[in-house]
């Protein structure tokens, strides 16, 4: 085994794409070596499926091109896709019994387009059924586990990648963000995730929760790796998604080595003005979180960024007003799931009601039915108006909110959650308290603005705490030459799990 | 506003979903909790103000793209069906549906 | 203009037409649309709502609607939205239908036609777009049903009328002339066994003057014949019920053709909540005005324009203008006989159309852009017995060498864009050569005429002096031995005529 074979898991994307450019490794070589660690802790609960000869026979495809001479900044290098990507090589469960066993006859257009890119799909990645959740303590297959601490959630619902990439079981994972899926565990795992601007990539193979929220989003160790990923997942489907932005695709890195626009080597964030927003700061959030917080936020401003308060007065109603969109266009989108072409059937159905009730009943979760039941009411004759409608008015406010405050401000930032990760099964009793966590990554998710989640520290325990950064529409590249910046005088984002800590001589 | 057990078994019906009577209770225990917070939601003043369907709509116009007719879906009948639960000559089996 | 009261009660109907629309591919995928396919080989991952499949629009469906609209005299919406109406039934693979609810795309407008010699007009509420869902098989699988989802998804045109209409025969004129009108701008095959226009009635009865009664409406109403038949039995049914101290619940009901009666369908569970809201992965639809008048300078002369200006430009009888534009090619062909062989002709063109051409189709089975004798042929042959060379008996004959040996002239097929230039020398050369074959050309000349007739008179003594008796009928034996004797190439009325002159009467 070369010295090369220990480091492998340690190395971040841009990393091993060198490396496999340099011949010093091969996608099969590391393939094969990321197969053996998801085997070696699927303790962690991140995986659901693996195909180890699909995988290899995709290394071996990418090895074929990197011999050819072709270069590519993700050929050959392994990722893993969150489980609602709908992919032919890997049965796709969403996270849910519905869905066990089925195998799509498509790939995801974002899974497509990375593997056109050259990335070698090691698997299958744990979630909260259907995208609900944000624990990953919803998934009809288990729970994941914080890699710096089992017993603590890895927060979700993209919980699955992000103890993937924290656990150096991938250097990356994709991940999905409807109302802070892929911020906020990023934040509990201290990896680095960022959920673009509404549209910008493709929901064609993303099954469906929320239509008008759900986006596709990578998840990585540094800022860089996801700007990599971020500049191949994303780009116009107009041929099957018709809420894809035409905005042709970009490089996400091209600002990563720049200053701020104005600014000098010494102070290259000269310029910036970070809106702090007073809603983000007050006494909901836990002291020990806004501490890592404001340390990050020191950071920055050393760097030459400008900190100034701001107001984004609609934060909290942001709760009631996501809590009624999204399990309304949750409820229409899961109305597919009724055991007749795929999926679930229950046994032996007596008549068409008794399969369509038991079917649902039987394999949708709790927490699906229960949002299920609560979009079906808002919806419903008589409450339209009254919930669904004046929630979509609220959005507009927010979105408003957020436009008047980049009038005085070129990012926005403040935490992910109001705290570190909670213990498995804390919050199961009480799911309202789930949602009233939401409040940071809500407000970015309703207006469709992009938001990132980049380690900062950590809280009590000591567990991870993530600094958010939203930017105006289509500002993805911005946010993370921001976060580049921090990373490159911060070491937060390189920061192992305990139990992950690489050793000499040791394989974990 | 406050949801009673029949409301939640009529919705239940609606979603075609089947509960017992503990899990009935459990989802308007909660439901009835979630609208609490919506109470907040009611109370402001949004008249004139134009529901955001499509969040980018906020950024540019958005419009329907429509695409030219052309055929160019093959027949995938075996692909599609690998998960079908019942199926037979083609077509996906269901209890007898009476009009 | 009020129709008749059933038992003292006014009759309403108000009428939904589903009409599929003709493109080659669905509304939101790219699956085929054509009827008859093998079970599920036209339904791709969108048709069949495989996990993380997402619609995509089809310009042709919304360009038929625009052009429904304008034929109509509709508004077209310039921002309609598309929603989903969210139920549950195994031919609905998303469990919703994506339609458009509060916003249609066509918005009024009207349709016009006759009854009884009287023009009636039915005001349109709206047209529109949304997808068709799949078909479940009844045949016995095991004690289950099997679920075709080849249709799921082809493009409707859903057009609703006012409650306008007070009779079964107003409903069944109604639906014919809107049938006519979708097929004549080709939006729409109107194969009604095909399920290409399907039609729902909603009947209610009142006492004149009282407000709007319970409706129940039949559905699937999918052939002219059973339709008046299936709302005369409502009517009588809801009459008898009112008669017998009933109150009419709001029902669906289906027309059994065997029985002759409607019943009430299995009723669908929950008066319907459908919890209509705009379908998330749609923005709403923009029509430019640009898209709509470049539209509107393509819509084909609708068929009562047309029919209006047979009547003023070439004098036909109302009757004969309303049957040449049933169809576009029929009235193509119609106008391309009559360019070619001039307005004089159009009444003879007119009769031959509807006589003998519409004769052999039908029995053939053909339409006419099949018949074997073009336009300018037809042309030719018309003008042949308009100068006399042919009688219009003879030229029947003549007709049939023409259907039954078709030989291409080179002025191109009956379908061929009407307007050609006057009749082709080799239209009238393929005509004068059958007419010569047969040796029906018509005896003209009138010296030979005379002595033939006067041959005639000499050796028929006993019917010359019979018909001045005043017995008509040796006239007509007369006549009949002056055709006879010149093989029937005379012109009856001239030998009519002649005899007359030589006898003195």
């Amino acid at each position: 085994m070369s010295a090369a074979t220990l480091d492998l898991h340690q190395m971040g994307v841009a990393e091993l794409g060198a490396a496999l450019h340099a011949r010093q490794t091969s996608a099969t070589e590391v393939a094969q070596h990321l197969l053996a660690r998801a085997h070696a802790h699927s303790g962690l609960g991140a995986y659901l499926a693996l195909n180890e000869a699909a995988t290899l026979a995709q290394a071996a495809a990418a090895d074929a091109r990197l011999s050819a001479g072709e270069r590519g900044p993700l050929l050959g290098v392994p990722l893993a896709h969150k489980d609602v990507f709908v992919t032919r090589d890997f049965p796709t469960t969403a996270g849910s019994k519905m869905l066990q066993g089925y195998r799509s006859p498509f790939d995801a257009t974002v899974v497509q387009r990375l593997a056109a890119a050259g990335a070698v799909s090691l698997g299958k990645l744990n979630c909260d059924e259907f995208a609900m959740g944000s624990g990953n303590d919803q998934s009809a297959y288990g729970p994941a586990h914080n890699p710096w601490d089992r017993t603590r959630v890895p927060g979700g619902s993209s919980g699955g990648s992000a103890v993937a990439v924290a656990a150096r079981l991938a250097p990356a994972a994709t991940g999905t963000d409807t109302g802070g899926s892929i911020r906020q565990p990023a934040s509990f795992c201290g990896v680095t995730g960022i959920k673009p601007t509404y549209g910008r990539c493709s929901r064609y193979g993303l099954v469906a929760y929320a239509s008008s929220l759900d986006q596709a989003g990578p998840m990585a160790r540094s800022a860089h790796d996801c700007a990599l990923l971020l500049s191949a997942m994303a780009g116009p489907d107009v041929e099957r998604d018709s809420t894809s932005l035409e905005q042709p695709p970009e490089d996400y890195s091209r600002y990563l080595a720049q200053q701020w626009p104005g600014a000098s080597a010494s102070r290259p964030l000269q310029g910036l003005r970070i809106g702090l927003p007073r809603e983000f700061f007050g006494p909901g959030c836990a002291s020990d979180v806004l501490q890592a917080v404001r340390a990050a936020l020191s950071e920055l401003e050393r760097l030459g960024a400008t900190l100034l308060d701001i107001d984004l007065p609609r934060t909290e109603l942001a709760i009631p007003a996501y809590y009624i969109i999204a399990p309304a266009e949750a409820s229409s989108n899961l109305s597919r799931y009724d055991g007749v072409r795929y999926g679930h059937r229950a046994a032996q159905p007596s008549d068409l009601l008794d399969l369509y009730q038991r079917s649902r009943s039987e394999a949708f979760g709790p927490e699906v039915q229960r949002r299920i039941l609560l979009g079906t009411y808002v919806l419903s004759h008589g409450y339209y108006d009254a919930y669904y409608i004046k929630a979509q008015q609220i959005r507009r406010l927010i979105a408003q909110d957020f436009q008047t405050a980049f009038g005085q401000c070129d990012l926005i930032a403040g935490p992910v959650a109001p705290s570190v990760a909670w213990a498995i099964g804390a919050k199961t009793a009480d799911p309202l308290a789930a949602y009233l966590a939401d409040i940071y990554t809500l407000p970015a998710s309703l207006a469709g603005l992009p938001g990132m989640s980049v380690p900062a520290g950590f809280g009590a325990d000591p567990l991870p705490v993530g600094l958010q950064l939203i930017g105006n529409y289509l500002s993805e590249a911005r946010l993370l030459q921001v976060a580049h910046q921090l990373q490159l005088v911060s070491d937060w984002h390189t920061r192992t799990p305990p139990p992950f800590t690489p050793c000499p001589g040791s394989h974990s | 506003m406050s949801l009673t057990l029949q409301e939640i078994e009529r919705l239940a019906q609606l979603a075609r979903l089947q509960l017992t009577p503990e899990q009935a209770l459990d989802a308007q225990q909660r439901l009835n909790g979630f609208l609490g917070l919506v109470e907040q939601m009611q109370a402001v003043d949004t008249s004139g103000v134009e529901p955001l369907a499509h969040p980018t709509a906020v950024m540019q116009a958005v419009q329907l793209r429509l695409r030219p007719d052309v055929v160019s879906e093959p027949n995938q009948r075996e692909a599609n069906q690998a998960s079908a639960p019942a199926v037979e000559d083609g077509l996906y089996l269901v209890p007898r549906v009476i009009e | 203009m009020s129709a008749p009261l059933v038992q003292g009660y006014e009759v309403v109907i108000g009428f939904e037409t589903h009409a599929q629309l003709a493109t080659r591919s669905k509304i939101f995928s790219r699956a085929p649309t054509a009827f008859g396919a093998e079970p599920n080989t036209q339904a791709c991952a969108v048709d069949l709502a495989l996990p993380g499949t997402l619609p995509v629009m089809n310009r042709e469906a919304v360009a038929c609607a625009i052009r429904f609209g304008l034929a109509v005299g509709a508004h077209i919406a310039p921002r309609s939205v598309f929603a989903r109406k969210n139920y549950f039934y195994p031919d609905l693979p998303k469990g919703y239908q994506i339609s458009q609810y509060e916003i249609p795309a066509v918005q009024g407008g009207s349709v016009a036609f006759e009854l009884a010699g009287a023009a009636r007009t039915v005001r349109l509420v709206r047209a529109h777009l949304e997808e068709d869902a799949g078909k479940s098989l009844h045949q016995d699988f095991h004690g289950m049903s099997g679920i075709d989802l080849n249709r799921a998804g082809t493009p409707l045109l859903e057009i609703v009328t006012e409650p306008d209409l007070r009779s079964s025969a107003e409903a069944v004129a109604y639906a014919k002339a809107l049938h006519q009108l979708v097929t004549w701008i080709g939006i729409c095959d109107g194969n009604m066994q095909e399920g290409s226009f399907r039609c729902d009635a909603n009947v209610s009865v009142r006492r004149p003057g009282a407000p709007l009664g319970t409706r129940r409406e039949i559905k699937n109403l999918n052939s002219f014949k059973f339709m008046q038949q299936a709302i005369d039995y409502e009517v009588r049914w809801q009459i008898e019920r009112l008669q017998d101290g009933y109150a009419i619940e709001q029902a669906t009901v289906l027309f059994d053709p065997d029985s002759g009666q409607t019943r009430a369908m299995r009723s669908k569970e929950d008066a319907a909540d459908y919890r209509y809201f705009p379908c998330p992965d749609l923005p709403p639809l923009c029509i430019e005005a640009q898209w709509v008048e470049q539209l509107r300078v393509e819509l084909p002369e609708l068929p009562r324009a047309m029919a209006a200006r047979f009547v003023a430009d070439y004098g036909l009888p109302e009757y004969d203008a309303a049957t040449l534009t049933q169809s576009p090619q029929m009235a193509a062909y119609f106008e391309a006989v009559v360019t070619a062989a001039g307005k004089a002709l159009a009444k003879s063109a007119s009769n031959w159309i509807m006589g003998e051409v519409s004769r052999r189709l039908n029995a053939e089975e053909r339409d006419i852009a099949q018949a074997p004798v073009s336009a300018a042929q037809l042309a030719a042959l018309l003008t042949r017995i308009g100068d006399q060379t042919v009688s219009n008996n003879a030229a029947k004959q003549v007709f049939d060498e023409l259907w039954s040996n078709p030989v291409v002239t080179g002025s191109g097929s009956a379908t061929e864009s009407g307007h050609d230039t006057a009749v082709g020398t080799g239209d009238l050369a393929r005509v004068d050569q059958v007419i010569a074959a047969k040796g029906l050309k018509q005896m003209n000349d009138s010296g030979a005429l005379q002595a033939i007739a006067e041959q005639v008179l000499a050796t028929n003594v006993k019917n010359v002096a019979e018909y001045r008796a005043g017995k008509e009928k040796a006239f007509n034996a007369l006549v009949g031995q002056v055709m006879k004797a010149s093989q029937g190439k005379a012109d009856p009325a001239g030998v009519n005529a002649l005899l007359k002159q030589l006898l003195g009467t």
